[in-house]
């Protein structure tokens, strides 16, 4: 028997990239990667846009084990493209959500990405929904799908509805998950709706404090390999059906999160309708200070 | 064709179906008899957190009634509603929710059809058409990721390019016949045959597994998803074995 080591190197998950996350991740040397770059599976689109590909077309994907388990992990590399949904990303997500029932083991998905890649749109969005599916289908037969989130791309679009489908999501700080981008408001509905630029509204609207407030996140951790490690570890512990009793828990929840906060202009006004004391210095919060703070938090438990 | 000419051509022998601002919701009875629940988003509206909870809800009651009657899910929207309130209150959340009902309820036994009549796009698309078992599309349905002048402004490029880009590849420009040819939809129904046996037909169809890629490879718009998707359940099968042995 192996005994199980865990990387201890101190390693700002924000800062990494995809195959630094999985190795820092997993116990260690116990990686094997699925359609590494050697095979070069790039984009055939790209090329169209006269854009570079990548050899691994963005995402990282294989097997490993945490502490002593086998998982299928997935990392999108949020340096490529924004971590974008591409036929060949998206595919080799598809793909091992679909091994994830065949040899019944369980999944990480360390999310980085703004979407959907716009020059292989309807590509990216099918890939998308067979994600959503296969996730699915994967909890249904009793697999844990759980969703890391904390990279320089955050989890915006498409990446964040798969996201709500995982059966538990951790997330630092930085993680922000949206479905449209601030930009993106801005464009379509104008500055006075939403000031893309007002880095400040973007973090308490979107970040991960804010949604580990609401219940959008499950696990609030600090940006550190080693403590998404831990949360990880502990995750795959806990509650993974995707069945009628457990959407209808999710629906009470998430009627009670529009009766509770559906009129708040503002993040603040939801976390002080909490019971947060001192609301507007949530943002600057340390990790253990802000645990304490949200200890009225929303939480999805057997509602996700 | 309007939603009522639809909902006639649909169900000859009547429906009991209400348009509640942009929500879709009732039953009607199959030729044969049997009764189908019908829901949807119309009027080319965005979906956002009020609307996903309500349509989800509707679903939820369905699955808990325990009938197994068929779900026929019309759609004719815009794109998720992008707005800092929605935003702020977790759309992700909702618009997962509801796909996740969706795909629950066709596994729970209820037969999910998708009709896209209308627009729908991005979020929207993703939590209503394509969360059903079977997505069909009647002529002049135009679904889109994000309209050519917004992907310019993204992708840096002149609308004119993009236009002479798209005529060479379906993989990224708007329309229905780029969503077909990519697998999104099975098929697109001819308007001006009855719609009634159409459904009939749909709903012979086997319950199986998700064909999309496949569907994508056959028709030529995605090439590659389902090859790619086999080799990895294929890969780690092997490297599950091996790591048995190890």
């Amino acid at each position: 028997m192996t005994a199980v080591t865990a990387n201890t190197v101190s390693l700002s998950w924000y800062e990494a990239s995809a195959r630094q996350r999985i190795d820092a991740l997993v116990d260690a040397g116990s990686f094997t990667e699925f359609i590494g770059p050697e095979l070069r599976e790039m984009s055939p689109h790209l090329a169209i846009f006269d854009l570079p590909e990548q050899f691994d077309d963005g995402v990282v994907i294989g097997r490993g084990r945490l502490d002593g388990a086998p998982v299928l992990i997935a990392a999108q590399e949020g340096r490529f493209m924004g971590g974008a949904f591409g036929e060949v990303h998206g595919a080799k997500l598809t793909g091992l959500l679909r091994a994830a029932r065949a040899q019944h083991q369980d999944v990480l998905i360390l999310f980085d990405t703004g979407g959907v890649r716009l020059q292989e749109a309807n590509a990216g969005e099918l890939a998308i929904a067979e994600i959503m599916r296969a996730v699915v289908e994967a909890r249904r037969d009793g697999l844990s799908v759980v969703g890391l989130i904390g990279g320089r791309a955050g989890c915006y679009g498409g990446g964040s509805l798969i996201g709500g489908t995982c059966s538990r999501l951790i997330v630092s700080e930085q993680g922000r998950i949206s479905v449209s981008g601030p930009e993106v408001i801005e464009t379509n509905r104008g500055i006075e709706e939403f000031d893309s630029r007002d880095r400040a509204l973007v973090w308490r609207t979107m970040g991960g404090k804010h949604r580990f407030l609401i219940g959008g996140a499950d696990m609030f951790v600090d940006d550190e390999a080693l403590a998404f490690r831990k949360a990880a570890i502990d995750a795959l512990k806990v509650g993974r059906r995707c069945d009628v009793t457990v959407l209808e828990a999710e629906q009470t929840r998430l009627e009670r999160r529009l009766q509770r906060f559906g009129e708040a202009e503002d993040a603040v006004e939801i976390w002080q309708a909490l019971g947060v004391d001192n609301p507007t210095d949530v943002p600057a919060l340390p990790t253990s200070a802000f645990l304490r703070a949200a200890d009225n938090r929303e939480n999805a438990d057997d509602a996700r | 064709m309007t939603l009522d000419d639809i909902l006639a051509g649909l169900f000859p022998t009547g429906s009991k179906i209400e348009t509640t601002g942009a929500i879709i919701a009732g039953q009607a009875v199959l030729p044969d008899g049997r009764p189908i629940h019908v829901l949807g988003i119309t009027q080319g509206q965005p979906l956002g957190v009020d609307e996903a909870i309500l349509l989800a809800g509707h679903v939820i009651e369905i699955v808990k009634s325990g009938d197994r009657a068929p779900i026929l899910f019309l759609v004719d929207s815009a794109s998720q509603r992008m707005s800092k309130r929605d935003e702020l209150l977790g759309l992700s959340e909702y618009l997962s929710h509801l796909a996740k009902t969706l795909l629950l309820a066709e596994a729970e036994g209820h037969r999910t059809v998708g009709l896209l009549y209308g627009g729908s796009a991005a979020g929207a698309f993703i939590a209503t058409a394509l969360a059903t078992g079977t997505l069909v599309a009647l002529p002049g349905a135009h679904p889109a990721v994000m309209d050519l002048p917004s992907m310019g402004r993204v992708t840096k490029l002149p609308i004119d390019v993009l236009k002479a880009k798209a005529e060479a590849t379906p993989v990224f420009a708007p329309g229905l016949d780029n969503m077909t040819q990519t697998g999104g939809i099975h098929a697109i129904w001819d308007a001006d045959a009855p719609l009634a046996p159409r459904l009939a037909a749909v709903m012979q169809r086997p319950k199986g597994q998700d064909d999309r890629d496949r569907l994508g490879a056959k028709r030529g718009g995605r090439r590659k998803a389902a090859e790619i998707a086999d080799r990895v359940v294929a890969l780690a099968a092997t490297s599950y074995q091996g790591a048995q042995h190890g």
